[in-house]
């Protein structure tokens, strides 16, 4: 009974928190986009960002879902091995995004593929989409809920590159992108890129990059610096607010790596809007919970 | 000064606006994206509204409608987001011409199809900046008709009145001149030259 009772609970702190972070952004992506709307010199991208401001202002203050495209929920969970409720989480999961799509209400955006039909509840056949890691010997979970709006999703990409083509390719892949699909997924963008061995695990890496605090840097010097080469590289473009031109494209750039075959280099692209919809929460074995990225707010 | 248009729009209205330019829009604009488009191009239907020199929003917006004791119903603009105007395309000149709409509100840009009609209507193509639905839905002072209902929320058309709604940034102008265009050429041109500096600072694979 009482382990029934402290499901309810973890399902609705997890479906509380999905409904958080529609509503307001990280804190990390707040402060970046100030940060940049600041910096910015051009007219119509500074009247630009104001407008973005205004929009979170007043989402808060009316507690709604900041953009009209509440997204597709996925979530990347590292859980202890001794945490709880290991077993049932998965329910969990799904139960608290379908919670969170009535109380927010967050727009019905799960739709089968095949049968090409809605849900209407924004969960469906492995949606929401859950990325497992499991943490030996923590009793504590740790999820980052992200929501994947169909305009930041579209620019997804990769390839798979012969290594004499060399990083000179992925370079060029990731530019290519930015003036090209880039410019409709709402800049100033997050960039995340994955570097490895096969397509697939390059995929879920740039995915992974984008779960990273915006300032965050790779661990590798090489890699590290190549990031901030590519910020200075993309902003240079000037893509700006909107893509409507401005001294800034992107609010950073996270590349994640793995070792390859040497006879490949795989390289895939995901980016992150300027709602960049990104909320991580870690949640104890006795589910008392601490926000990470949004500091001082109450579930 | 804040540049206000108002609905309907004259051809006059739209003669001093240059693409890159800020404009807010008062009066009427009813959200008008894919299925609207199709019915009307494609399938032939007429639009169950006069869009005469009027402005259709490329939107789903969320609208929570409730019952009246006398039966009729209320709606209530929750969030009203522009959706990517360039799915409407393949339409828009032909809608321009058919309707006789004046602006376009959406999201990106709009091909030549679009340039060719908003030379010809004349009308112009503005965007509404993305992620800011809860401000426009702020904007709108009352839903005051919804045709079409039986497509759902997103593809209703719904009209609203609106009070100065915007910023609406102007990307394609009565001449046809196309901002997004424009701005695309720039960014290729600068992206060639820092890729060539790139290039020399990633020769990892040596
Ligand atoms: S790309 Fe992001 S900000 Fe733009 S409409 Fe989609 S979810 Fe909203």
């Amino acid at each position: 009974m009482e382990n029934n009772e402290n499901l309810e609970r973890l399902t609705n702190i997890v479906a509380d928190f999905t409904s958080l972070v529609g509503k307001r952004l990280p804190d990390d992506v707040a402060a970046k986009l100030e940060e940049l709307s600041e910096r910015e010199t051009n007219p119509m991208a500074q009247m630009i960002y104001k407008t973005m401001a205004a929009n979170q202002e007043k989402a808060w203050e009316l507690n709604r879902p900041s953009c009209q495209d509440t997204g597709l929920i996925q979530m990347f969970v590292s859980v202890g091995s001794k945490f709880p409720y290991i077993d049932e989480l998965a329910d969990v999961l799904k139960e608290a995004v379908f919670r969170a799509t009535q109380k927010a209400p967050l727009r019905h955006n799960t739709v089968e593929t095949f049968d090409e039909k809605n849900t209407y509840t924004n969960v469906g056949t492995k949606s929401p989409w859950l990325y497992w890691d499991i943490v030996p010997g923590d009793d504590r979970v740790k999820i980052h809920v992200y929501m994947a709006g169909g305009g930041c999703s579209l620019p997804g990409s990769g390839k798979t590159f012969m290594p004499g083509e060399g990083y000179e390719a992925v370079v060029k892949f990731v530019l290519d992108l930015m003036t090209s699909y880039g410019l409709n997924a709402c800049p100033p963008l997050m960039v995340g890129i994955g570097i490895g061995t096969s397509i697939d695990s390059a995929a879920y890496m740039s995915k992974l990059a984008l779960m990273r605090p915006v300032g965050s840097r790779n661990g590798n010097p090489l890699a590290a610096q190549l990031e901030e080469e590519l910020i200075d590289a993309i902003d240079k473009v000037g893509l700006g607010p909107q893509g409507l031109g401005g001294s800034a494209s992107v609010m950073d750039v996270h590349i994640e790596n793995s070792a390859r075959h040497p006879s490949v280099l795989s390289c895939a692209v995901n980016v992150g809007c300027w709602s960049h919809r990104r909320g991580t929460i870690v949640i104890d074995s006795d589910l008392n919970y601490e926000l990470l990225t949004h500091k001082g707010v109450e579930l | 000064m804040k540049k206000v248009l108002h609905t309907p729009v004259s051809a006059e209205d739209l003669k001093d606006i240059h693409v890159g330019d800020v404009v807010y829009l008062t009066g009427h604009i009813t959200t008008c994206r894919d299925v609207a488009h199709r019915r009307l191009i494609e399938l032939g239907r007429e639009l169950p509204i006069d869009l005469d020199g009027g402005a259709i929003f490329h939107a789903g917006p969320i609208v929570r409608s409730t019952k009246n004791e006398d039966g009729t119903e209320t709606h209530e603009m929750v969030s009203l987001g522009p959706t990517t105007s360039m799915r409407m395309e393949k339409f828009e000149k032909e809608f321009v011409e058919q309707t006789g709409v004046k602006v376009i509100v959406g999201k990106g840009g709009m091909g030549p199809n679009t340039e060719a009609g908003c030379k010809i209507g004349p009308a112009i193509h503005c965007v509404f900046p993305a992620g800011c639905a809860v401000l426009a839905a702020t904007e709108v002072e009352e839903i005051e008709d919804a045709n079409w209902r039986e497509l759902g929320m997103p593809e209703t058309l719904w009209t609203c009145r609106v009070n100065e709604l915007g910023p609406l940034i102007v990307s394609i102008d009565a001449e046809g001149n196309n901002l997004f265009e424009q701005n695309k050429v720039a960014y290729n041109e600068r992206k060639e030259a820092v890729l060539s500096d790139l290039y020399e600072k990633v020769h990892f694979i040596k």
